[in-house]
């Protein structure tokens, strides 16, 4: 029909010419973007830069001693006589800490995002709406105080655990938003195709929905865990702090543990320049630690393309 | 070859052909018992209603067409026969669809074992993207637990045969399926289906994004599935219902309008609106 019908004088030939001198401004129009773009990124590069500078040259001197990663802090006394003192146990601990929060929240995390994307209609979906929305809005010192109250308390100790639960309350409302939202731009027709199979609901969620969402779900862990790991404010009152290797492996679960966001925040304010720039050596540690995570999710995630069942 | 006239036979079955009238397809299918038995099947997506009070019956081990112009219903009609409406919200199914006496809309009917009986393949390609071409056609029996590697690997070649992929995709079959032709994708779609050995095949425009080659291949594996399970399918290409199926059915805005053999509905329409459009007059 359109090919018999006349074109409207005007618009079809308007539409359709392309004369050099609007080619020429369309150019100009994309060189334009371009170089507001290249403007724009690096204004957000320049002062990330110019952090990663400033910490890596206070600290580097500190974090550059084998001390620095084989011993424990103990009293100013050692630093200030230049006794062999470091941040060991700050490190061991933050794994320590870290992991187990990950360890917690991931599950929980990653699952609340399922069944908020995938089971819409159940009854507790509301619930659990409300609750995540709660949580992402509490402030992290608050978070810290939940942990305290719910195990600080009962334990009767500080300890590596309640420090972990503090963090996982953190990484929790994170993961759970960005599973829910990596799911649901996971085509419905993915979901069908598994069902039309004979697969039960859950199955194909586990199995096709997930695995294709793999690598936004794993981007939210990382983003999770990259806040979390940065935290000093819930590790307060609940991991406390310790200026020593604990003495057993377990008395890093269930008593005091030093973690690097909490001691750098500690360093920083103690009176001994000795310690100020162990505190930037912690702030090089917490940047690397951050660093190497994301790098090497990366490479993990975009090597594997296929997965086995 | 006495017709075989069945109690559960709803009135809008076709009646079966008088000696001499019918080609052999239209014999064999006159023999064959319901498999699949739809009583007024009406879909409602919120207040729009998408088919209305739709009584056909499947035959075993025949091919039914859906035809009729594009919004008439034929995908809603044909998501209704394996419950994959269950899924969207504010879609409402109401009738009875028996399948071997059960109705699948009864309580405690469980759909995940209905969908195992009435297999899909869908208008567009869907592979699982993450996995490999090999993993695509076995993961409905994978994911339930099969893990018998002879088992999966002749039911892999097989399907993959059927579906004419086998061929091109026998050397990479672990490569990733996201990496194959839309067309590929759509036989390895219809491969999948195969592999669960469903009794009940539910096809919606299957070829229609298949070059001709590959729709040629379909067409003819649908003649050879034939043998073994009923095939619905709707098409919106009219030579292909008449070179594909036992018996048509025509819907119009929601209504089914006419059924019956494919030969007849093709030849000596009973409604003027099929004429209309099997005619090429509107749709
Ligand atoms: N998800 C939906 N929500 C609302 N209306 C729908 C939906 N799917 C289909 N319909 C409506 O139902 C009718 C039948 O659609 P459909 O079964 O897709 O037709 P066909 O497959 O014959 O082209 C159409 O009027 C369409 O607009
Ligand atoms: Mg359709």
């Amino acid at each position: 029909m359109a090919v018999t019908a006349p074109a409207a004088p005007g618009t079809l030939g308007r539409l359709a010419t392309v004369t050099p001198e609007n080619l020429r401004r369309r150019y100009r129009r994309d060189r334009l973007m371009i170089g507001l773009l290249v403007v724009a990124t690096t204004v957000v590069l320049v002062p990330l830069l110019i952090i990663v500078w400033y910490v890596v040259s206070n600290g580097i001197s500190a974090v550059l001693t084998a001390d620095f990663y084989t011993q424990d802090l103990g009293s100013p006394a050692r630093a200030l006589q230049g006794r062999p003192t470091g941040l060991g146990h700050t490190i061991l601990g933050t794994m320590v800490v870290d992991g187990l929060a990950l360890l917690i929240a991931v599950p929980i995390g990653v699952g609340a995002g399922i069944m908020l994307s995938e089971y819409p209609d159940h009854p507790l979906n509301p619930v659990l709406r409300i609750l995540n929305d709660t949580l992402n809005g509490m402030p992290a010192i608050l978070k810290g105080l939940l942990a305290f109250s719910l195990i600080v308390k009962p334990m009767g100790t500080f300890s590596g655990f309640s420090g972990a639960v503090a963090l996982a309350f953190v990484m929790l409302p994170i993961l759970a938003r960005a599973t829910e939202g990596v799911l649901r731009i996971i085509p419905w027709s993915i979901r069908e195709a598994g069902l039309a199979l004979g697969l039960p609901r859950w199955r194909v969620v586990l199995n096709t929905v997930l695995p294709a969402a793999r690598v936004g779900v794993v981007t939210g862990i990382l983003i999770a865990f990259a806040r979390a790991a940065g935290e000093a404010a819930p590790l307060l009152f609940t991991s406390f702090g310790n200026n020593f290797f604990s003495s057993t492996p377990l008395r890093y679960l269930m008593g005091p543990v030093d973690t690097l966001p909490a001691r750098l925040y500690s360093l920083a304010i103690s009176p001994y320049k000795e310690w100020h720039a162990m505190g930037w050596g912690a702030g090089v540690i917490l940047l690397v630690l951050v660093i190497v995570t994301f790098v090497g999710t990366r490479i993990v995630t975009r090597a594997r393309h296929t997965t086995d069942l | 070859m006495d017709p075989v006239t069945s109690p559960q036979t709803a009135p809008s079955t076709p009646k079966p052909q008088q000696a001499g009238q019918g080609e052999a397809r239209a014999t064999v299918a006159a023999d064959a018992e319901p498999r699949l038995v739809t009583e007024g099947i009406t879909v409602h997506y919120g207040n729009v209603v998408g088919v209305r009070d739709v009584s056909l019956t499947f035959r075993d081990k025949t091919v039914t067409a859906l035809i009729g112009p594009s919004g008439c219903g034929k995908t809603t009609f044909l998501r209704s026969l394996n419950r994959m409406h269950d899924l969207t919200r504010g879609v409402k199914v109401s009738g009875r669809a028996v399948l071997d006496g059960t109705d699948i809309y009864a309580n405690g009917v469980d759909p995940v074992t209905i969908r195992r009986r009435i297999g899909m393949v869908f208008q567009k390609p869907t592979p699982f993207p993450t996995m490999s071409i090999y993993d695509n056609v076995v993961a409905g029996l994978k994911l339930v637990g099969i893990r018998d590697r002879a088992l999966l690997d002749e039911v892999a070649e097989r399907s993959l045969r059927q579906a004419a992929l086998w061929d091109e995709v026998k050397d990479r079959l672990k490569a990733p399926a996201a990496g194959i032709s839309g067309g590929q994708q759509q036989r390895l779609s219809i491969a999948r289906a195969l592999a669960v050995e469903a009794e009940v095949l539910l096809m919606d425009e299957p070829t229609s994004s298949l070059d001709p080659q590959s729709t040629m291949r379909i067409e003819e594996l649908i003649q050879e599935l034939k043998d073994t399970v009923t095939i619905i399918i709707v098409t919106h290409n009219m030579q292909q219902a008449a070179r594909v199926s036992d018996y048509t059915a025509f819907f119009y805005e929601g209504d089914l309008i006419e059924v019956s053999d494919t030969n007849r509905m093709f030849t000596n329409p009973k409604e003027q609106r099929t004429n209309d459009y099997i005619t090429g007059r509107f749709g």
